[in-house]
């Protein structure tokens, strides 16, 4: 017996509401955040991770409530991502109750933002998220660059020099997110998982794409995942999280039941 | 109304541990504090800590909360949790050897690059995740079914002279010291804050121990 695969359920959160369409049974309100964290904790989440898609400024201390609200009363790690900039955010982030921060598009801009924010916080607390999009055509070597602004602006920075330059400046783990798969719900780009995941000594996160629960099995077998993210197979209740856990069990791998 | 300080020495956020201690016993009085005398005028200590050791022992020095770790030991009940558990051995690795407060004898050391798990993947450095904690017959292990899971999120782990004095050993993939204790004092290098219901029964257990074994 060894360290338990992770299952990690994704909050969207704008303006203080989980977005994405939230359908519980037992659930009063389904656009409340911290019912729904409340109901992944009972369910066996291992982690939560909440990411702010809060379009304005003005309106990003909601999320710094909803954490502080849920950490008050769950008790497993807690991410949030988006929007994350400066020191003082993750500052903000950490002193509401959440024990890691997801770094985007800031660390694309400023990778020296990831260092300074490792050595000041520590690499337990930062989790660099990358987007990445296959950019090679059939037949040729696999290629995958880094895209912001949800996939839509390139780079031009290839994927898995990327992911080992960002564990270099001091990412504690890899939030990996496949822009060809997120939302498709024909699973994780596997081979891109693998290909980051080998490459680097950090843990990597699988997300973007999971349509069932052979999906979250297959990033960790075939894609070598450390942790596996979703959102909408849990949102929508189609399976929960004890249900995922139970398959994964079965199909040998190793988890926290 | 018996009191917890934890111990708050700017290395990390103290508010989940805060928050979890309250949780776990909520007729306790919970403080996060840096006033040597409110420490040791508390019932019972935690000394938590995150990040680098370097930093962390350069804190304690700096706010004189040294000597008040090593008077806390020596009189009642002593939680450290992560690198606060690591700061009580020798020395450490990190940071091209840092000096500990010297209360466990022994060292703390990094995980070797080179571990491969079970099929064959390099292992990853940190250890993070939930793993299986083998427990040894402690008070504070109370209530909590043996081989539990909790969270864990570290790169080095501790190695004490006195095998007598482990309190629990996980494997990753060798077996490694997760939880030592030595008197009146008790340490996990996982973190109970993180680990839902079994990490708050260790708090709830710590929150009514007197310190004897």
């Amino acid at each position: 017996m060894s360290l338990a695969k992770r299952i990690i359920p994704c909050l969207d959160v704008d303006n203080g509401r989980v977005v994405k369409g939230v359908k519980f049974v037992d659930i009063r309100d389904a656009g409340d955040p911290v019912e729904v964290a409340r109901r992944y904790d009972r369910e066996g989440a291992d982690e939560i991770t909440f990411l702010d898609i809060t379009a304005t400024h003005d309106n990003r201390d909601t999320i710094v409530h909803v954490v502080e609200q849920v950490a008050s009363e769950v008790f497993i790690p807690l991410t949030v991502g988006g929007g994350i900039r400066t020191l003082d955010d993750i500052r903000r982030m950490l002193n509401a109750g959440a024990d890691k921060v997801g770094i985007n598009s800031a660390a694309v801009s400023n990778p020296e933002f990831v260092r300074e924010a490792s050595q000041r916080f520590g690499s337990q607390c930062i989790v660099v998220a990358m987007d990445a999009k296959k950019v090679s055509q059939p037949g040729e070597t696999d290629r995958w660059e880094i895209f912001t602004h949800g996939g839509r602006k390139a780079t031009g920075i290839e994927a898995i020099g990327w992911a080992k330059k960002m564990v270099d400046y001091g990412a504690g783990e890899i939030l990996l997110t496949s822009m060809d798969r997120d939302g498709t719900r024909e699973g994780f780009d596997l081979p891109l998982t693998r290909a980051i995941s080998e490459a680097v000594t950090v843990p990597v996160i699988a997300s973007g794409g999971v349509g069932n629960l052979d999906h979250l099995a297959d990033g960790v077998i075939e894609g070598k995942a450390d942790a596996v993210l979703a959102a909408s197979i849990f949102h929508f209740a189609e399976y929960t999280i004890q249900q995922a856990k139970e398959h994964m069990a079965a199909r040998g791998i190793e988890m926290r039941l | 109304m018996s009191s917890v300080a934890v111990i708050d020495y700017g290395m990390g956020n103290l508010h989940s541990i805060a928050k979890a201690l309250q949780h776990a016993a909520p007729e306790v009085d919970v403080q996060i504090v840096s006033d040597a005398d409110v420490i040791l005028q508390a019932d019972r200590v935690v000394f938590p800590g995150v990040g680098a050791i370097r930093d962390c022992m350069q804190a304690l020095d700096q706010s004189g909360l040294s000597a008040v770790i090593k008077s806390v030991a020596k009189a009642k009940p002593l939680l450290g949790i992560c690198l606060g558990m690591q700061a009580l051995l020798t020395d450490s690795e990190e940071n091209s050897n840092t000096e500990g407060l010297g209360i466990v004898s022994g060292h703390v050391v990094r995980f070797s690059d080179a571990l491969m798990d079970g099929h064959g993947n390099n292992l990853k450095i940190p250890h993070m995740g939930w793993n299986q904690v083998h427990q040894r017959p402690h008070p504070l292990w109370n209530k909590i079914p043996q081989d539990s899971r909790f969270y864990f999120v570290h790169s080095y782990y501790a190695v004490p002279d006195d095998i007598s004095v482990v309190a629990a050993t996980t494997e990753y993939p060798d077996a490694f010291a997760c939880a030592l204790a030595q008197d009146n004092i008790f340490a996990v290098q996982f973190h109970p804050e993180k680990s839902q219901a079994v990490g708050l029964q260790l708090l709830n257990n710590f929150l009514h121990w007197d310190g004897q074994v």
